[in-house]
């Protein structure tokens, strides 16, 4: 397997890229393996990742319905970083911030982490001082954080209205300096390709039908591929969880399934340098390297499987941004899509051992699961392997909703289309 | 290619008007064109070849089409504010004065530097950015930063145009339409389907993305009814526009098509003329809803892929025609076609037929229909079959072609048979339908193998096929299809079939079907896509390295993610990919168009709601805060006085003035803002014994009382007091943030949990106005201008609610205290808020009344220990508060089961404290409650919520929340705040400061 | 109630028809989510019940009766049978004190 390196690269230049291999195996199932990990997108290749790295556990398979990186992964709006209020949070997006900066190098894939700021826009001094608190909170978990005033944000971000007479109008921000965005297809690329090094068997076009049992225990999958056998199997397909947790008997979970839209511009040359938010509504952009403005907001809000969504988001999510950006009106959207969010009725995921022996669940993550990759996957291998969680997942457990420990960020309770 | 104009005469260049002259420039050079050019015609008929660079190469870039298809053609439109980047050429209509500067080039279009990318050659292929920038080997985040570094740069020489930096000057607008029946396309489909429904009675509207609808008739050969297709299309959407039915919309473009029949059209009403007029707008989007729909998008044409063939001067062949039909320009000196169907032949006869000289005919296919090979002899070029160009040449844009033998059914090319000079190659690979909007549904399209081509799935929802989207190619299909759409979508919307009015066609008849060829791999660069320069060889790339789902092509080539999103591109990549994998191309699956079908303006799309958001809402009393000088604060949708700050005044200064003139005298507050909810009927004490956590039902008439609602998770939602007016009604007041979602709250339990309580819910937030006076004096102030009641002790005693008058207002007056004081509620009509207002300020004059806004109201309740938004923040319980006796045991409640979970009554949860500067230093908002120095200041133990100056004990205080809290009175830690660069010595004290046992408001 | 109604639009809509109103955009209508969440009732203090009541949904995909309250409208709530994978309604119903009355009168 070639090693990634502006070498190999001019070395196969020179042969005409005859010689590329490739980027991993398309291999036939095995009749069992010692961990099955439903899922093919981010979370689950990265699963497969460190279980094979960290824990040394190599016979693996990753199953994917579709192709690899088809659901969220390739859907999403790309945003790294880890401005969160509650500590359970910012510790598990912390740790996540902490792989993604080495990632590239660590999976011999460039997904070009780009730790360009995350600006969050406040509109009243009410807001800055919320802002205030969450800042505080990310500087006391060691996490860098800024309080800007409207001069300074208008210095970072020039095509911003902060003129006193816009609806909402700026008073300040919160950056998050070392936060950006990454190639949302490279994660998965690049996931994919390492732990298939490692020996991991990625299993694509492979659809779940079933889940095989001993008594209450799962033993491995149904397969439109044949039966596949696991002692330890793990699901992580996101807005798919319900759907594939009812095979295995599961009728009811603390999530529901929404789309999210998501939306990019035409290319244009650099127009703005940071991650931003609107603080008034919800709406966040950035500039793909490509050159097109990467943006989104609220998800429609009702349940939905289908990857699309309606015409009041657009109509929403627009205004915003012209709000926002009044120089942007005259750019073009080029395209929209939509990915099913699986929304956790506090707005915080939910990685645990469970609920059925044999079983391990990673979902819940609402709109925040592109960031969360690299540290969902290390703390979800870390429980499928020592069969307890790891310090950074403890808290998301199922079982929090019973007990009274939900992890609310936003407070909006136990309606998941607000989270 | 050096495109001129053709000697314009009768029937040639319909699309412009011949004696018209109009000025434009390119690059800031001056040229002239005719009314109803585009700026690709008229720059074709000025001979300019290169107009604009490729994306990653930056490889001089010629027009390739004739519409929203171009891929390569793209130019930034004005300057300043206005600036508009990616424009393409083939829609611009020209108009005098336009400005026009090529982009994506340095220093200009002819000669750019940037084009170095194409050195590296073979190593700047597919997947290079991943392969490498992944950074030395050595311990910290060099990784990063070595990429960030490269990062910079690429973003520099990636994108397109550049965008404007000012704000936009135009206006958008927005239009609600409804119809029975909504036709996408006006060419001989959508005509007829338009007709057809009409005559039946039927309300349609018609929308044409160009400035002339018609399609396809515009420069179709036939006769109908013995006129040109031109003159005959003219007169029937002149008739259906005229039509009180039928609403012809051109310019329009359908962009998406969302659930339930309904459309998104932008219209661009003043995109063709230099600026728009005194309040018109720029662009207009249409929300269409319709009963059902015809999609009449017709096809567009795809390329063969040859080696060279992203010279300027390779276009297609059915645009080269129309250039030369509609607008009159030759697109060159010396075409050549290249084809693998009969179009390319009918494209080649009808230039020649025009004044075109046509060196040659080059098919891949062995044999021709005999009336193919006659219309190929009258346009007298020399035929080649068997045959496909293989490379070509020239310095930047197109002087020759090589033609080689080639054999259809193997790919084999074979020896050179000719090199023809050309300054232009139409090319015509076969028709791809248009179906992108029933795509954006989802909907799977099915491969037609014959037409070598993907036509659209079944249908989610009400639409239906016609013409060449449909697959019925050649205008007798697109008319019969057009009216068997209409009877159909006629049958959606219930209404009858109308009248057929099929015109008589005279010409030729063709086989649409092309060879199933999309490529000529005879070695060299080769492009599929050409505004992101991808190769055939990416393609193959992409396969070799196992990237061959459809999706992951796209992804890892990026292969139709340009502005074009590959309309002329995506099937080319598909069918190497087919190939490559030896799977027939059905079986390598074809990717979901997104809307919106072209790039879309995101002002068009905001439409009016174009940096305005959300309307405002204001009090009765707005105008007068507002002449008074306050400053207004946005507080949700409302704006409310956040100070009356006095000359010279800071927004502190102010506030701590106004909040000890309440605390001394008197002072009043517009508390119109409050939610407010007329609960009546006979259910009504119980359904608020149900909501609220404490009890309701013995509330006495006339007296109101302080609860709290919970959500059914046990955590605190809304507080606020509610009035028993009479027996079965009550007077609900909410916070003013929590207005709405307690109403829904209310509705929710009303109709769906317990219909059977009798309980009737109106909102009357808007229909009264609200004044709080607060303060030691307040009750002289009542005095001097209350009738029909009294304000002593015993006439209305603390909690006590009563009709009264005053000025001759009726209002309630409410004996309640946010602020600590006597105080007194006031609320009438909302129509009398100002005169109300005037009153009470009057009355109050001489004990030296002052109005105070939302931060010494705030000041006011944290000095007293009131909890409000920031402390009701969804993750707090009334335990958590201090409320734990307003939690009733002897009933049950929303809220009321779950609030018994164990963790709800944890010893170390976060709780309601207060805490005072030690010294004197400013609590500022968002500190964390910490134990150690500032710069060790370990974990977060807390935070504050509400901070302040209080002018009471002349310190800064704050409401707090901290774990254990109730039990560390008087413990002294440091309220920290990093990001504001504070760190303050505070202790932690009950949050009752201010009068604890209440003895003011009770006096 | 009798409404004269073209026969496929009540059924293939995101424009939801409201039983009191008639057909409108869904933007008008507040989502209130999955409409077999039934609340225990008031003497029930079971917290296992309340907690099933409050955080389990069945999510599915296919057909889901769900709550929407049409909030820009008349206010009132009703239920919604929705397909979740093509978003198709197949029914619009009246709930609350006005549905008895509803039923009688149709």
């Amino acid at each position: 397997m070639t090693r990634y390196s502006a070498w190999s690269i001019l070395k196969n230049a020179l042969k005409g890229n005859k010689d590329w291999t490739p980027a991993w195996r398309k291999p036939e199932p095995k009749s069992s393996y010692d961990v099955i990990i439903i899922g093919g997108g981010g979370h689950g290749l990265s699963t497969a990742f460190y279980l094979a790295s960290q824990h040394g556990i190599t016979n693996v398979a990753v199953i994917e319905k579709g192709y690899l990186g088809s659901g969220n992964i390739g859907r999403n709006t790309t945003i790294v970083r880890s401005n969160y209020r509650l500590t359970p949070n910012s510790q598990f997006y912390e740790k996540s911030m902490e792989l993604w900066r080495e990632l590239s190098h660590n999976l011999n894939y460039n997904v070009m982490f780009s730790p360009r700021g995350v600006l969050n826009l406040a509109h009243t001094p009410g807001q800055m001082d919320t802002y205030a608190e969450r800042g505080n909170q990310m500087r006391l978990m060691g996490v860098k954080s800024e309080l800007l005033d409207r001069d300074q944000v208008a210095r970072l971000n020039p095509g911003l209205d902060v003129s006193g007479s816009a609806r909402f109008p700026i008073e300040g921000g919160l950056l998050q300096p070392d936060a950006g965005n990454a190639r949302h297809d490279a994660v998965a690329w690049g996931y994919a390709r390492a732990a298939d090094q490692l020996g991991v068997d990625i299993l694509e076009n492979t659809e779940v039908t079933g889940f095989l049992k001993e008594g209450d225990r799962i033993v491995g999958v149904e397969t439109n591929r044949g039966e596949i056998r696991a002692a330890k199997t793990g699901v992580a397909v996101a807005g798919s969880t319900s759907r594939v947790m009812k095979l295995a008997g599961v009728e009811k979970l603390p999530i529901e399934s929404t789309v999210l839209q998501a939306f990019v511009s035409e290319s244009i040359k650099p127009i703005i340098p940071t991650v931003t938010t609107f603080g008034a509504g919800h709406l966040y952009v950035s500039q793909s390297d490509k050159g097109g403005l990467v943006f989104g907001g609220n998800i429609d809000y009702y349940n939905s499987y289908a990857q699309r969504g309606n015409l009041p988001v657009w109509e929403e999510v627009t205004s915003e941004l012209v709000a926002m950006f009044p120089n942007f009106a005259r750019l073009r959207l080029l395209r929209s899509w939509g990915g099913i969010m699986d929304m956790s009725m506090d707005g915080s995921p939910i990685i645990t051992a469970g609920p059925l022996d044999g079983m391990y669940l990673n979902a819940g993550w609402c709109y925040g699961g592109f960031k969360a990759t690299p540290a969902s996957g290390w703390c979800f291998a870390h429980t499928i392997a020592n069969d307890k969680p790891h310090a950074l997942n403890k808290d998301f457990t199922l079982d929090r909703f019973k007990e009274g420990r939900m992890i609310d960020e936003t407070g909006r309770g136990p309606t998941p289309w607000y989270h | 290619m050096s495109g001129f104009r053709l000697n314009l005469r009768d029937g040639l260049g319909r699309a412009v008007d011949h004696d018209s002259k109009i000025n434009f420039t390119f690059d800031g050079k001056n040229y002239e064109g005719r009314k109803g050019d585009t700026l690709a015609s008229a720059l074709m008929a000025n001979g300019v070849s290169i107009v604009a660079r490729s994306f990653k190469y930056h490889r001089p870039r010629g027009i390739f089409s004739a519409g929203s298809e171009e891929p390569n053609a793209l130019v930034t439109v004005h300057s300043g504010p206005r600036t508009e980047p990616n424009i393409r050429a083939t829609e611009l209509e020209l108009y005098e004065g336009l400005e026009v500067k090529s982009q994506n080039r340095w220093p200009s279009v002819n000669l750019d530097l940037m084009a170095v990318n194409q050195l590296p050659g073979k190593a700047f292929s597919a997947g290079f950015y991943y392969k490498t920038f992944m950074g030395p080997s050595r311990p910290g985040h060099k990784a990063t930063q070595f990429w960030w570094f490269c990062e910079q740069l690429i973003r520099r020489a990636a994108g397109l145009g550049k965008g404007a930096s000012q704000a936009d000057p135009d206006k958008y607008g927005r239009m609600n339409a409804f119809c029975d029946v909504l036709v996408v396309g006006a060419g001989p489909a959508g005509i007829s389907a338009a007709e057809r429904a009409a005559s039946a009675g039927a309300k349609v509207i018609l929308c044409d993305e160009s400035a002339v609808a018609g399609g396809s008739l515009l420069s179709s050969p036939e006769l109908l009814d013995g006129e040109p297709a031109f003159d005959w299309a003219e007169e029937r959407l002149a008739e259906l526009a005229e039509h009180e039915n039928v609403t012809v919309l051109t310019r329009t473009t359908v962009q998406s098509m969302f659930d339930d029949n309904t459309y998104l059209a932008v219209e661009r009403v003043a995109d063709h003329i230099k600026r728009p007029a005194k309040h018109q707008v720029r662009q207009r989007a249409w929300n269409i809803r319709c009963k059902s729909a015809v999609i009449a998008t017709g096809a567009i044409e795809r390329p063969i892929v040859f080696a060279g063939n992203d010279r300027p001067g390779v276009m297609l062949a059915d645009s080269a025609r129309r250039y030369v039909v509609e607008f009159g320009v030759s697109p060159g000196k010396a075409v050549c076609v290249f084809t693998n169907n009969d179009t390319g032949w009918l494209a080649a006869r009808d230039m020649a037929k025009n004044g075109v000289i046509v060196e040659a005919i080059v098919d891949v296919r062995k044999d021709v229909p005999d009336n193919i090979r006659a219309a190929g002899e009258e346009s007298r070029a020399e035929i080649f079959l068997g045959a496909a160009i293989t490379a070509t040449n020239g310095f930047q844009s197109l002087s020759g072609a090589q033609i080689s033998e080639f054999t259809e059914t193997s790919g084999e090319v074979g020896r050179k048979l000719k090199k023809i000079g050309c300054d232009c190659i139409a090319v015509s690979g076969g028709w791809s339908p248009a179906f992108h909007l029933t795509s954006q549904q989802g909907e799977k399209p099915v491969w037609d193998a014959e037409l070598q081509a993907f036509l659209p799935g079944g249908a989610i929802s009400a639409w239906h096929g016609a013409g060449a989207m449909a697959g019925k190619f050649g205008l007798r299909h697109a008319f019969r299809s057009g009216e068997e759409a209409a009877v159909k979508a006629l049958a959606d919307a219930g209404l009858g079939e109308g009248d057929s009015d099929v015109p008589r066609i005279e010409g030729d008849e063709i086989d649409y079907a092309p060879a199933p060829v999309f490529e000529i791999n005879s070695g060299g660069k080769a492009f599929v896509d050409l505004q992101h320069d991808v190769t055939s060889e990416d393609v193959r790339l992409a396969h070799r390295e196992g990237f061959i789902s459809v999706e992951h092509l796209k992804r890892y080539t990026t292969l139709g993610m340009a502005t074009d999103q590959g309309k002329t591109s995506n099937m080319s990549g598909l069918a190497i990919m087919a190939e490559a994998r030896g799977k027939p191309i059905p079986e390598v699956g074809t990717t979901r168009f997104r809307p919106p079908y072209t790039p879309t303006a995101l002002g068009a799309i905001a439409g009016e709601s174009y940096g305005h958001l959300a309307s405002e809402r204001l009090t009765p009393m707005h105008d007068w805060h507002v002449a008074e000088g306050a400053n207004m604060y946005a507080n949700g949708p409302w704006l409310r006085p956040e100070s009356y700050n006095r000359s010279g005044e800071s927004v502190e200064q102010a506030y701590i003035r106004e909040a000890a003139a309440v605390r001394k005298g008197v002072g009043l507050v517009d508390v119109s803002t409050l939610g407010k909810i007329d609960v009546q009927g006979p259910d009504a004490a119980e359904f608020l014994n149900r909501i609220y956590s404490n009890g309701f039902a013995k509330l006495p008439v006339d007296k109101a009382r302080y609860g709290l609602m919970l959500r059914e998770d046990g955590m605190l939602f809304d507080d606020g007091t509610t009035w028993r007016l009479e027996e079965n009604r009550y007077l609900m007041t909410t916070t003013t943030a929590g207005a709405g979602q307690v109403m829904d709250h209310l509705e929710y339990h009303r109709d769906v949990v317990w219909p059977d309580l009798k309980v009737a819910l109106t909102s009357v937030s808007d229909e009264w106005a609200g004044v709080a006076v607060a303060g030691p004096k307040a009750r002289n102030v009542l005095k001097g201008c209350v009738s029909d009641c009294g304000v002593s002790n015993e006439d209305l005693p603390f909690m006590g609610v009563q009709k009264a008058n005053i000025a001759g207002i009726p209002v309630w007056i409410a004996r309640l205290s946010f602020s600590g004081e006597m105080a007194y509620e006031v609320y009438c009509g909302a129509g009398w808020g100002q005169e109300l207002w005037n009153v009470l300020m009057k009355a109050g004059k001489r004990f030296n009344i002052t109005p105070y806004g939302l931060e010494a109201l705030s000041t006011l309740r944290i000095e007293k220990g009131h909890v409000a938004g920031p402390e009701l923040n969804g993750r707090t319980t009334p335990y958590d508060l201090g409320l734990g006796g307003m939690v009733s045991s002897k009933k049950n409640f929303v809220g009321a089961t779950l609030l018994k979970r164990d963790a709800f009554h944890e010893e170390d949860r976060l709780q309601l404290v207060a805490i005072k500067s030690i010294d004197g230093q400013r609590i500022r908002g968002g500190s964390h409650l910490v134990k150690g120095n500032k710069d060790e200041p370990g974990r977060s133990e807390g935070n504050t919520t509400s901070t302040c100056f209080s002018p009471e004990l002349e310190c800064y205080i704050s409401l707090a929340m901290l774990e254990g809290g109730a039990a560390r009175y008087g413990e002294k830690i440091y309220a920290t705040n990093p990001v504001r660069d504070c760190h303050v010595a505070v202790e932690v004290v009950s949050p009752h400061i201010v009068d604890p046992d209440g003895g003011r408001m009770h006096g | 109630m009798k409404r004269a109604v073209a026969p496929h639009l009540g059924t293939i809509k995101m424009r939801l028809t409201c039983p009191f109103c008639g057909e409108r955009d869904h933007q008008e209508f507040t989502y209130r989510g999955d409409a077999s969440a039934k609340r225990p009732a008031i003497e029930n203090d079971s917290i296992e019940d309340h907690r099933a009541y409050v955080f389990d949904r069945a999510n599915p995909d296919g057909d889901h009766r769900e709550l929407w309250n049409h909030t820009s409208g008349c206010r009132m709530h009703v239920v919604v049978t929705r397909n979740t994978t093509t978003h198709k309604v197949t029914g619009c119903e009246p709930v609350g004190p006005w549905a008895k009355t509803m039923k009688a009168r149709s």
